[in-house]
């Protein structure tokens, strides 16, 4: 086995596909430099991600199944799920072996797990659209903490640029310790140092707790006790989303 | 200050959660004046009530002070409940705040009716308006428009709104006369047919002239009651279906009736709500609009009620056995829609994967298909055919013991009781 070791950024991944091909590789395996791949009587190649040969095998990729297909394996890739690596080298592997788009053969297991994984970073996405709460600073800024299952915060920007033009808001990921600030022109990704305490007296608006109190009850009053059904309440929002819900805290 | 807004707030959404529409898709309102929010495509569940519905809008009366006496109806004048109206700039702050925060996806408005029907209509105007124009809010409005108001408001109803709905409430014209013999079916029937004529008209018109203001984008729809009359499914599903056809509504929704009042009209006040029932009618209505089923195919003057114990899509299948199997690699996506167990995605996917090569039982199973149901009525690339001569009741009670529904805990215990 030849291991490709990867420095866990998507041109690391791709360069470790444009190694594979050029030097000939028959039992290529990639992982992040992270795992802990320790065996003696295996070949590893440390790979750096280089610009060059990542934009080589993206634009082939691009060639055969445009653009927004392509981007769909980044996505994937979005997942961090457990040899996603080879998953979408596999792919990549029958996209290019067939020269052209597969990826509606459902009959094929590679193919029809990268749709699967697809639609997991998909309903992650939509639930973080749905479950980020803001919480407006002094520094009127509505700020929201996540704690996603995927690394999806890259593909939230669009959405939460267009929906909140005129506030300053900030996303933070506290898991993957980054966010996505937008300062009424642009967003960035940004990261802090130390944890930002929203608890400390004089941080939050004023105003803040009373809107709070208020979503709360409407939550409460709008409920049927009647229909209870504690099975499909968990179901849409399972507890690991509670941490930061303001109306399940 | 904020205990008297807690209580409004508390009285006013309590009043107006038995209106189970939560729809915020469909509209086509873009951000594109740097305002706040956007309604584009997806509606968004921003959290779910612990009966697992969707909180979608901030959904609350403008006040439960009501001139009527519907009995089914827990605002109605003789009911000794709290009365409480909000003032427009209070719904209005309440709304951008909540949004804002990333709560909701909008408003859906609706009130007692007070004095008369155009002075409610005409507050209700005001708040979408106010909303749009000082606010400048493009988050979902849902405004109920109130029966008997008139063609001006309604108009401009639509300008601000992205949903209008008059909601008919009882299925039958008999139940309505039972229940609200103060109300005439005409004066529900009357806006709905301005909103569906101005929909067309705007949407003529755009063809044309590229800055022809929106109306309504999301369309409109409408709510009945379920179980609070007699009626039968047949009754339920064939209002539906008129209304989708001759209204070109986006959607009707089912709502189960919960007992809220002793009256001797009304089911008892122990009685469960329909839940089950409610569900078979989703089911049903979704078979006419996404799966290409007639009305008069999943209820007629033969089988006037939805089976409670099976789905209905699988109860069409047992009555024509005669259409299946199907040989899933050759048959068009108008039958493969048709079989049990198999949804619109999975469909979707045998269409476009059989392209490539042959499905087998392996292979539908990776897809997604609920094979356990499905083999009794297709083939595949296999040589294990599941379908064996036995009759409908036969393979019924087979997928019966099969298959355990959701609803099987809860099914129990309403037979037990009717």
């Amino acid at each position: 086995m030849t291991y490709l070791i990867y420095d866990s950024s998507f041109e690391g991944l791709l360069t470790a596909i444009f190694e594979i091909y050029d030097r000939k590789i028959e039992d290529g395996f990639i992982c992040k430099s992270d795992s802990s791949v320790n065996q003696l009587f295996s070949t590893h190649i440390l790979v750096i991600h280089n610009e060059l040969k990542a934009e080589r095998v993206w634009k082939k990729i691009v060639a055969i199944i445009g653009e927004e297909k392509a981007k769909s394996l980044w996505k994937a890739w979005l997942s961090e799920l457990p040899d996603t690596e080879n998953l979408i080298f596999r792919v990549i592997k029958y996209i290019l072996s067939s020269n052209s788009d597969v990826l509606s053969d459902y009959t094929n297991p590679d193919i029809l797990q990268i749709s699967q994984t697809l639609k997991m970073i998909g309903r992650e996405k939509h639930r973080m659209e749905a479950f980020v709460r803001f919480e407006l600073t002094n520094d009127a800024i509505y700020y929201a903490k996540i704690e996603p299952d995927f690394n999806v915060l890259p593909l939230l920007i669009k959405h939460f640029e267009s929906r909140y033009a005129d506030q300053k808001w900030l996303i933070y990921d506290t898991k993957r310790d980054y966010g996505i600030y937008y300062d009424l022109s642009k967003t960035e990704f940004v990261d802090f140092p130390e944890e930002n305490d929203l608890s400390k007296p004089g941080v939050l608006n004023e105003k803040e707790s009373h809107y709070q109190i208020l979503w709360q009850d409407y939550f409460a009053s709008t409920n049927i006790k009647a229909r209870k059904n504690t099975k499909l309440h968990l179901r849409h929002i399972p507890k690991r989303y509670w941490k930061y819900l303001t109306e399940k805290k | 200050m904020i205990e008297r807004i807690r209580e409004k707030l508390n009285i006013l959404a309590d009043a107006a959660k038995y209106d189970v529409s939560c729809a915020s898709s469909g509209s086509d309102r873009k951000n594109s004046n740097k305002g706040l929010g956007n309604s584009t495509g997806m509606g968004i569940c921003h959290s779910y009530t612990e009966d697992g519905r969707c909180v979608s809008l901030l959904k609350i009366l403008l006040t439960n002070h009501c001139i009527y006496d519907c009995a089914y109806c827990v605002s109605r004048k003789s009911n000794d409940i709290k009365r409480a109206a909000f003032t427009v700039q209070e719904v209005v702050d309440l709304t951008i705040n909540f949004y804002r925060r990333n709560y909701i996806e909008g408003l859906f408005l609706s009130s007692g009716i007070f004095k008369d029907a155009d002075y409610t209509m005409e507050r209700l105007v005001l708040i979408a308006k106010k909303l749009r124009l000082e606010e400048r809010f493009n988050g979902y409005i849902h405004l109920k428009t109130i029966p008997g108001a008139s063609d001006g408001l309604m108009h401009e109803a639509g300008l601000y709104a992205d949903r209008l709905s008059v909601n008919l409430e009882l299925p039958t014209d008999a139940g309505l006369k039972l229940l609200a013999p103060e109300k005439d079916r005409r004066d529900m029937v009357q806006p709905m047919n301005y909103i569906k004529n101005t929909i067309q008209l705007h949407s003529d018109e755009k063809k044309h002239f590229k800055n022809t203001p929106k109306f309504a984008p999301a369309g409109q729809s409408t709510q009945l009651i379920i179980g609070a009359t007699q009626e039968t499914d047949l009754e339920i599903i064939a209002t539906a279906d008129k209304f989708y056809k001759g209204y070109n509504l986006k959607r009707v929704y089912y709502s189960g009736y919960v007992p809220v009042l002793n009256d001797s009209r009304l089911p008892s006040l122990n009685t469960l709500v329909p839940m089950l029932r409610e569900n078979r009618l989703y089911q049903a209505d979704w078979l006419m609009r996404f799966y290409g089923f007639h009305a008069s195919e999943i209820v007629n003057e033969l089988h006037p009620n939805l089976d409670l114990d099976i789905d209905p899509k699988l109860a069409w299948a047992l009555r024509n056995m005669h259409a299946f199997p199907i040989d899933i690699n050759k048959a068009d996506l108008h039958m493969i829609l048709r079989v049990p167990g198999i949804g619109i995605h999975s469909a979707n996917k045998i269409i476009a994967g059989r392209k490539f090569a042959h499905f087998d039982w392996e292979g539908l199973k990776r897809i997604g298909i609920a094979v356990n149901r499905a083999k009794f009525f297709i083939t595949c690339k296999s040589r294990i055919i599941e379908l064996k001569e036995q009759s409908s009741d036969q393979l019924k009670q087979h997928i019966l013991n099969l298959s355990k529904t959701k609803y099987q805990a809860l099914q129990a215990t309403q037979y037990r009781l009717f």
